[in-house]
């Protein structure tokens, strides 16, 4: 499979704080979340791979350009949804996103056609004569999406696309973003665990400024069969160190119910043995439905 | 029925190369500003003076008896020394918002994030209000010359007066390239329009008035070198072969001049970035 995006040690500084740390990894095709909370670095992640920022050390190559040394190449072939309210003041929205793409490269009578068009498919049609500044915050994010894609990019970068939007206009916008999917790679940066399940197939995930985990979500949340919610009697403690020695992973011990992670090479009556041996009663076992928010969990180590 | 594709539809035309991208800026940006009718009364008010330069230029030519109108360098020279006037509310009103507006409105980012580099946006903010100021002060000082051929039906007077084009000409570059780049650095500092077009005034006005005051008091010609607009004036005397009021080398106050455009362009440097970072 083709990577649109491949990055090999990658440092990014922001002065003596390090936000992207030797990060390595590749983004396949088709819709990959980046995931990770405030300050993993995500935005930073994107801004380098714009060109925007430059690495103290490390290479990236965005759809076979080297970052650092075709920079406006890249730009060329990638729409940018930026996190923040962002427009270019004193214009309504079909000369804002014509205008974007003229600077793209479009020529001026092609740009206007195509700024009709791509405010059609963001469902600004109607609205397309209103000043940007008008906008609702949920208009704003769609126009943003539409300045990304006027000049029909092969890789987008959406960071956080879908703040502010009400639950309608979110799932209106991750409908869209599912469809541009097919023909464009897309990297959709979020901490909203769900839109991600919900409009990506891969997964990245980082944790101050290191890939935590990635790959196909699927893959990632495992075998259902292979995590099971646990309630246990007896000295927890010492169950739980017994289970990490035959390596199988526990989480959220203090609580009433632990979440237990059985490798695919271990069976699962392990649980059963080890409590056995370290005179425990399981009093509840289920197997769980593994979500992302378990995989972004475990990745985080919570 | 047919049944039209709402999905994503690729691009298939054409697209333009790198090159020239700076004019798609600075023709949205001349675009913008002449829809408002406020800037164009402006604009029509700046060549007041060109209507009634062109009548004492007819009335200078054609005319036996009213030669005291009969143009001359100086005639030039103190037409453009007197659209400082209009070139300085031109630059407040075009120049101001130029990078300041689109700082507020984070926009910045939005164009680096474009195949553009920061040279082109700045070019293209550059030659929106250069555009404008020429428009003002090239442009009918050039007219009127054109008119005087006209009216007196022969190239004698361009001939006798040689450095007559080349000062009209460096002239208008330098004063359009000073207010346009210092106005354009103040721009960047900050995110509102209204404060960069207050520093402006500031640099245009206190400079001048604190010059003179600096000169009365100490009897020290050096101190125009304080402002920017009288420094022009030195230089432009020279190029129009006039006896200038202020006694300094015009070799300082073009250095002087270039010192400030070059600290024009550090801070517009320093300032048109795509990412802030506060480290």
């Amino acid at each position: 499979m083709n990577s649109p995006v491949v990055l090999e040690n990658v440092t990014v500084n922001y002065g003596s704080h390090q936000a992207l740390r030797d990060v390595s990894v590749a983004f396949p095709e088709g819709a990959v979340g980046l995931l990770g909370p405030n300050g993993a670095g995500k935005s930073t992640l994107i801004k380098a791979l714009l060109g925007l920022l430059r690495p103290a050390s490390g290479t990236m190559h965005v759809l076979g350009h080297d970052v650092a040394e075709a920079p406006l190449a890249v730009r060329a072939r990638v729409g940018y949804m930026p996190e923040n309210d962002t427009h270019i003041p004193g214009m309504n929205a079909v000369s804002f996103v014509a205008y974007c793409g003229e600077l793209c490269g479009l020529p001026n009578a092609d740009a206007m056609q195509r700024a009709h068009e791509v405010l059609f498919y963001v469902g600004l049609g109607e609205a397309r004569y209103r000043n940007v500044e008008t906008y609702s915050t949920g208009m704003k994010q769609r126009i943003k999406l539409a300045q990304a894609l006027v000049h029909d990019p092969d890789l987008l970068l959406l960071d956080e696309p879908t703040n502010g939007m009400d639950p309608k206009g979110r799932e209106e916008m991750l409908g869209l973003i599912r469809d541009i999917a097919g023909p464009i790679s897309v990297i959709l940066s979020s901490h909203v665990l769900p839109d991600v399940d919900f409009a990506c197939d891969h997964v990245v995930v980082l944790h101050k400024g290191v890939v935590a985990t990635h790959g196909p979500i699927a893959a990632l949340k495992g075998d259902s069969a292979r995590v099971f919610e646990v309630r246990v009697k007896g000295d927890e403690t010492r169950f739980v160190e017994a289970l990490r020695e035959v390596g199988i992973e526990s989480h959220g011990e203090s609580g009433d119910v632990m979440r237990v992670f059985v490798p695919a090479d271990r069976p699962a009556q392990l649980l059963f043995e080890v409590a056995a041996r370290q005179g425990v009663q399981v009093r509840h076992l289920r197997a769980s439905v593994p979500s992302l928010e378990e995989v972004f969990a475990r990745a985080l180590g919570d | 029925m047919p049944i039209h594709n709402q999905g994503y539809r690729r691009y298939a035309g054409e697209r333009m190369g790198r090159h020239g991208r700076w004019l798609v800026i600075a023709r949205a940006g001349i675009i913008e500003r002449l829809r408002e009718r406020r800037f164009l009364a402006l604009m029509l008010m700046a060549w007041l003076l060109f209507l009634v330069r062109a009548v004492q230029l007819y009335v200078g030519t054609t005319l036996v008896r009213a030669s005291f109108f009969a143009p001359s360098d100086e005639t030039f020279h103190s037409f453009l020394n007197q659209q400082r006037l209009f070139v300085f509310f031109i630059t407040i009103y075009a120049g101001a918002g130029l990078i300041a507006s689109d700082r507020q409105a984070n926009a910045l980012q939005l164009y680096l994030s474009k195949p553009i580099t920061r040279h082109d946006y700045i070019g293209g903010k550059l030659a929106t209000l250069a555009t404008f100021l020429t428009v003002v002060t090239w442009v009918p000082a050039m007219v009127l010359l054109a008119l005087q051929v006209l009216f007196s039906g022969s190239l004698e007077f361009v001939a006798s007066h040689p450095r007559l084009v080349p000062a009209i000409t460096i002239t208008s570059v330098l004063q359009v390239t000073l207010a346009s780049m210092t106005m354009l650095a103040l721009s960047s500092l900050s995110r509102s329009r209204r404060f960069a077009a207050m520093l402006y005034a500031l640099v245009a006005i206190f400079t001048g008035a604190l010059e003179r005051v600096l000169q009365t008091a100490t009897g020290t010609a050096a101190w125009v070198l304080l402002s920017p607009q009288n420094t022009l004036l030195v230089v432009s005397d020279a190029l129009f072969g006039i006896e200038s009021e202020r006694e300094i080398p015009v070799a300082v106050a073009l250095i002087a001049i270039v010192m400030l455009l070059g600290i024009c362009v550090v801070v517009l440097e320093r300032r048109v970035r795509p990412v802030d970072v506060v480290a």
